[in-house]
């Protein structure tokens, strides 16, 4: 299988952690090429763990949610875990809504919460440095 | 490749006076517009005119997401289910209140059994069988008709306060 780079999507590797994250204009075959990219990447890059951002996802449709729930067995059958982070309040509404509860899909308010579920943490600050508030 | 001096000239004058914004709303409602629904790359633009028409009535963005989420459902389901077709996008006002009206409108099959299509898990398709049901209860109004020789139409409502 040799899946070809999803325009638009990058996939990151950070240590055995895939990053990537969803943009708002994705059409379904692009959803479709994403998924199928991703698998590979886990296994071509033996990654135990994958961090989607979806904080740029304006509305999450019953097809995306699919894919999310697909796309989560399948790197777990893969032995890789997926944390989906960042997901917009009026999105999630809506999915509760909708009836859609993402079952089996894990969740995380942010990129930052996610990496540090999925085991990387931030380094420590060094001396000196003055906190800053409302990094977005 | 155009200059930086060529955008946001000419192009936009003249054709629409919305701000995107909201929540400023015109007395005169707006033109009814109709969009065909063919490939998947319509869906996109289907999302895309109905958040502009959302931002039109000024919903908040709760109710700007709820009726995006229940356009591309009814849309998906028309592009899916019914061979494709169209959909319509009004501006209804009753006292005290503007909307926004969607009419999905496709030339498939039909659906045989109404109330299983609205309960959450039926499907035909490959979906999660949430399109329908989901779309009725993310708007105000739902109506479903479908004919016997074939061809279903979906209308839904959302209010906004005025």
């Amino acid at each position: 299988m040799n899946a070809r780079p999803t325009p638009g999507v990058p996939i990151l590797r950070l240590g055995d952690v895939l990053v990537t994250g969803l943009l708002n204009e994705l059409d379904d075959a692009t959803v479709v090429a994403f998924t199928e990219e991703l698998t590979t990447r886990i296994t071509a890059d033996r990654a135990r763990g994958v961090l989607i951002d979806i904080s740029r996802l304006e509305i999450i449709d019953s097809f995306v949610a699919r894919t999310l729930m697909e796309l989560t067995t399948m790197a777990r059958l893969l032995g890789a875990r997926v944390i989906v982070a960042g997901m917009r309040p009026p999105v999630a509404m809506t999915l509760a809504e909708l009836g859609l509860r993402l079952a089996g899909v894990e969740t995380a308010l942010n990129a930052e919460h996610g990496m540090a579920a999925l085991g990387w943490h931030q380094s420590p600050r060094p001396s000196g440095e003055v906190p800053h508030e409302g990094t977005r | 490749m155009k200059g930086p001096g060529e955008y946001g000239g000419t192009g936009r004058a003249g054709t629409t006076t919305l701000n995107g914004r909201g929540p400023e709303r015109s007395g005169a409602p707006a033109e009814s517009t109709v969009l065909t629904v063919r490939t998947e790359q319509d869906l996109l633009a289907i999302r895309h005119a109905v958040r502009d028409a959302t931002l039109q009535v000024g919903f908040s963005i709760v109710d700007q997401t709820r009726v995006v989420t229940a356009a591309s459902e009814l849309a998906r389901n028309a592009y899916v289910h019914g061979g494709g077709g169209t959909i319509r996008i009004e501006y209804p006002t009753r006292p005290g209140a503007v909307g926004l009206r969607l009419t999905v409108d496709d030339a498939g099959p039909g659906i045989a059994d109404i109330d299983a299509a609205l309960t959450d898990g039926y499907t035909t398709g490959a979906g999660l069988g949430h399109g329908l049901g989901g779309a009725q209860r993310l708007m105000d109004e739902f109506e479903i008709r479908t004919r016997d020789g074939g061809g279903t139409t979906v209308t839904v409502t959302r209010w906004a306060d005025r």
